[in-house]
Parts: C-alpha cells; structure tokens; sequence
C-alpha cells in the first residue's frame, strides 16, 4: 500500500504504440511521470521522442496501449480535452502565434478558462516566474528572441493551468546561457508541484536536471534510470553525449 | 511569415476619416441602383448581382480568409441554395413554399454540404484540400446535370424555368411597384433586399471574426498544432468554417434562383468558384470591406468591358479583334499577376489580420 497518494503517477503509459501509415513509429513503451517530477526523454533524432509527446498531448492518435492519467484512460480523448483535464503540450518549435503580441499569446493559453480572476492570478504567476515575457508584454511575438518565444510558449502553456507539462525540445537552437535560464524556469516549475515531461537532444543537459529519464532508440525505451545513473552509464556516454568507449577504457 | 504591409501605400481616398467613412459608404450604397438606373436598367441588373456576389465571397471568405481552409469547390453551396428553391418553389414539382422557409432550407442543405464537404478533409490542408474541394464543386454540378433520369429530380441540362420570384409580405418583387403613381423598378426593388441580406450578413460576420469562434479560427489558420495546444477543439471549427460559410452560399444560391427564375447546372461551373475566390484575393483576403471591393469589382468588370471593349475596337480598328469574354479572363489574369506583385495581401489588405485587437485599438 501507498503511504503517500501525491507519490502516485500523474501519468502513466503502458505499451504505447504509434504507427504513421504502415510505419512504426512508436513500438509499445512504458512511462511514469509524478507530480512535481522532472523527466526526460532522451534519444537520436527519429527515436519517436516528438511522437510520443504529440501523442500524450493528443495531436497525433496512438495505435496501441493505455494512456492514464491521474488514473483514467484518456487516450480516445481528443486534445482539447485532455488540455482541459490538464495536460499541456509546448510544441516543438515554439508554436507560439508570431503576429500577436506577446500579451496576446498568453491570454490565448488561458481560451479554455473563464474564471476571470483566476486567469489574473495565473498571469501574475507566470510574470513572477518569467519577468522578462513581462517586458516584451506589448511586442508582437514573432519579433522577440529565441530563448524569449520559448519562455512564450511555456507561459502560454502554464496558463491554461496544468498538472503536467510536456515540453519539447525547449533548447532549440538557442545559445547556452540562455538554455540554462530556460531549464532554471522549468525546475521551478517542478517545485509548484507539476509534472514535467521533457523531450531533449542536448542529452547531457537533460540528464543533469532530470530526477528520472528515458533513453529512446527506434521507437523502443532502451534504457531508464535516474538522470545521475544515466549520465554515468557508459552506453549513454558514448552513444549520446559523444565520448568515445575507447577513450574511456584507456584513461 | 506572409508580410502585410504591401509595397504600395494607399491611396489618400481609403484614408478617410472612419467617421465621414461611413456615411459616405452607406449613401452610395443605398444611392448606386439609382445613378444606375439613369444609366440604363441593365445597370442595375448588374448591381444586383453584384449584390450576389457580394454576398458569396463574404461565405468564401470566412472559410479562406478567416479559417485559412482552400475552398475551390464553393460553388456548390451557391447551387445548392439555388436548386432548393427552385425545388421548393416552382411548378416543377407543383410546390410553392414562401420565401421565408424556402431561403432558410436552401441555407440548412448549404450548410449540411458543408459539414458533408468538411468531415472527410478534416486531416487535409492546403493544396491538398483544394484537390478534394475542387472534386466535390464538380460532383454537384454533375449531379444537376444528370438528375433527369430515372426519376426527374433536376430537369437535367434544361434547367428549371418558372421559378417564383421572392415575395416579401404579398409584394411581388418581380412586378414593378406603383406607389402614388411612381414606378418603382423591380430591380430596384430586389436591389434593397439584396442589400438588407449583405448589411445583416456583414453585421453577422463582423461580430463572429472577433468572438471566440473567430479567434479560434485565426488561431487554426496561423497554426494548427499550437491552436490545438491551447486548447481549441479543431475538428469543431473547422467544420463550423465550412457550415456557416455554406449557409451563405446557400442563401445567395436561393435569391440567385428566384432573382433570375431560372437554373441550370451551367451557373455552377469551376469557374465560378474560381472568379469568386479571385474576388477575395483581389479584394484582400480576411478584410471584408476588401472582399466586398473585389466583388463588385469583378462583376462589373465584364459588363463594362461588353459595354465598352467592342465599340472601342471598332473605333480603332474596324473590326473586334479580342472577343469580350476572352478579353475579360486576359484581364482577370493580367489583374492578378499585377497584384501579386505590387499588392499581395489584396487591394484593401487585412491591417493586422486579427479583427479582435483592430477593434481594441481603433
């Protein structure tokens, strides 16, 4: 028996497959994310990384397995739904509306609330956590820096007031110190008791903040562990964090 | 990301103060049939299907312009609207319905070819759903045209003759009015109820683009994915999209059937879709007063050029060298590459292409 309920998963996946037209691109994989935990889905370019994501979030329909979250099925539910219940996806690539303001974007997170007041609490939140989206509040989006859309797009998300958080690859293309403010901003998020599930490339990065992670390969979950754990594993070193196997037997 | 700010300022007279705007907009409006009429009664004709068109790219253009889903086959819900009256209200089938459930039928089956249209082409974009609508246009049409057998259904290529003109509270408004002894043209007459329909379908459309629904679909236009990251349900408006942009194809179609007491599946053909999408380009895509400019403007235009092209090539050559209707396409074409060049976001282009914020700051 549990002892304590928060410690049960948020979001659980069993077996979830993925197919586009006859292509496998997901091949049955098993996942837990927790309340307040921070968890990576690491991998290769075409692992099925995105695809599992846009999956949970219900933009792409899976073809196999359970997707329970805070223990219901949801995986018929289409993606506005599961928005309402409180699973938000930042898509890859921002996905923010380049012609509004940024102000503008962020009230467009909140398009499935109606309680005004608590919209306004919620906006005061998200300018606490990311007070430079404050200062760009009245440019139009598209004009902003990278790093600053992505702190869009994670604002945008947070507004509609989730229990987990799927982000995808919020280090694209973006400079180092800038990548390092946007993983500050994601941590704090885990502190106010979400969910995040993490889908990045920059896997040493990922792996360092991570309390748990996934390693994808072809569609398949090859390895799990804590984020330290893997970060150790010299299989994990030399497959994606380019260490030469070796090298390391040589030192 | 499309730029909206064209290459071409405006012209000072579209700089108009909104406040002497309008006015001047609403005289002309209710003025036109009558400079026209002075002119000659085939003006006026030509008004009052401009009206039609008018009221077809304002359909076209919710589905285009507000929602970004390519429709080449809107035609067909202008056909639609038009066969039901003609079904409904006319001796073919011996059934005379009055207009008031006829036109909003017409408006029902539009619509319900919409959603007919929409839910296969839910998961298709772009060119994709261009080929799929484009079919669809064609299908209708060739139904009409085959519908004679084995059971008569649509008359066939002959058409539908006979149809009952619209009738507002007993006044027929085929038959000239005599009122204190003025003669009241029926043109004229079906000039000011066309125009009611326009007002009430601006009206409607001008408080849809910054409800929800149209805020959901600039949201579905811009980009699909994130709209559906905030939450919009995208199968629900889009369908939405193609319904309530059918409906208005569909009553155009039933005054079309009535005005002109004829119908046949000739009226409906690709390249009427085609001329009313030109219409919205031309005029500015997701602007409606651009959309309203781009349709009178292409229906006057072969009209002028019928008036004006062969006594102009006589004059000059002695004889008509290019035939109106061939002049009017190499035109149209002619008119298209230019403002692709110098005005791609059309004549009066969408300012911010978000209605809900030009409101807020005008």
């Amino acid at each position: 028996m549990r002892t304590e309920n928060s410690n049960a998963p948020i979001l659980e996946v069993r077996g979830l497959k993925v197919a586009y037209g006859g292509i496998q691109a997901v091949k049955g994989i098993d996942l837990t994310l927790r309340k307040g935990e921070l968890v990576s889905l690491i991998g290769a370019n075409g692992a099925g990384k995105t695809t599992t994501l846009n999956t949970l979030a219900g933009v792409v329909p899976h073809s196999g397995g359970e997707i329970l979250y805070a223990g219901q099925e949801i995986g018929k539910l289409p993606s506005h739904l599961r928005l309402r219940k409180g699973l938000a996806l930042v898509p890859e690539g921002r996905g923010i509306f380049t012609r509004l303001t940024v102000a503008e974007n962020l009230q467009t997170g909140a398009y499935t609330r109606r309680d005004t007041d608590g919209i306004a609490a919620d906006m005061e939140k998200v300018f606490a956590l990311l007070p430079r989206v404050k200062e760009r509040l009245n440019q139009v989006a598209g004009t902003l820096s990278g790093g600053e859309q992505q702190m869009v797009a994670i604002g945008r998300a947070l507004l509609s007031r989730p229990q987990v958080l799927l982000l995808d690859e919020p280090s694209m293309g973006l400079a180092p110190l800038v990548v390092e403010k946007i993983f500050e901003v994601i941590h704090s998020i885990t502190r106010e008791g979400m969910g995040v599930l993490l889908v990045e490339q920059n896997a040493n990065l990922a792996l360092e903040v991570s309390e748990r992670a996934y390693v994808m390969e072809g569609g398949r979950v090859t390895l799990e562990g804590t984020g330290k754990a893997l970060l150790d594993d010299p299989k994990v070193r030399s497959a994606y964090l380019g260490e030469d196997i070796a090298e390391l037997a040589a030192a | 990301m499309t730029t909206t700010s064209s290459a071409l300022p405006l012209p000072a007279s579209f700089a108009f103060d909104r406040r002497v705007q309008r006015p001047l907009v609403i005289l002309l409006a209710l003025a036109a049939p009558l400079i026209a009429l002075a002119m000659g009664k085939s003006w006026v004709r030509v008004l009052d299907f401009a009206l039609l068109y008018v009221l077809l790219a304002i359909g076209l253009n919710l589905v285009v312009g507000f929602a970004g889903l390519l429709d080449l086959g809107y035609i067909a819900f202008y056909a639609v609207g038009a066969y039901t009256w003609a079904f409904l209200a006319s001796p073919h089938f011996g059934i005379h319905l009055p207009f008031w459930i006829v036109l909003p039928l017409g408006a029902a089956f539009a619509a319900l070819a919409g959603i007919a249209l929409g839910f296969p082409t839910l998961r298709l974009r772009g060119d994709y759903l261009a080929i799929v609508t484009l079919g669809f246009g064609e299908i209708i049409r060739i139904f009409m045209n085959n519908l004679n057998q084995p059971i008569n259904i649509t008359n066939g290529p002959q058409g539908i003759d006979s149809i009952d003109p619209l009738t507002i509270a007993g006044l027929d408004l085929s038959r000239d009015l005599d009122l204190f002894g003025f003669q009241i043209s029926s043109l004229l007459l079906y000039y000011y109820a066309f125009l009611a329909c326009v007002v009430f379908a601006i009206i409607l459309v001008r408080r849809l683009q910054i409800s929800r629904i149209g805020r959901a679909w600039a949201a579905i236009r811009d980009d699909e994915l994130a709209a559906k990251a905030i939450g919009i349900d995208t199968r629900m408006m889009k369908l939405l999209a193609f319904a309530l942009g059918a409906t208005f194809g569909g009553v155009s179609g039933g005054l079309f059937a009535a005005f002109q007491g004829f119908v046949s599946p000739e009226s409906f053909s690709l390249m009427e879709s085609i001329v009313v999408l030109t219409m919205i380009v031309l005029g500015g895509m997701g602007n409606l007063a651009g959309v309203i400019v781009g349709a009178i403007m292409l229906t006057a235009l072969p009209e002028l050029l019928r008036h004006f092209a062969v006594p102009m090539q006589m004059a000059l050559f002695g004889k008509t060298l290019l035939d109106p209707e061939v002049l009017r396409m190499l035109l149209l074409s002619l008119a298209m590459i230019v403002m692709m060049l110098v005005r791609p976001a059309g004549l009066l282009p969408a300012r911010t292409r978000y209605a809900h914020r030009d409101r807020r700051n005008a």
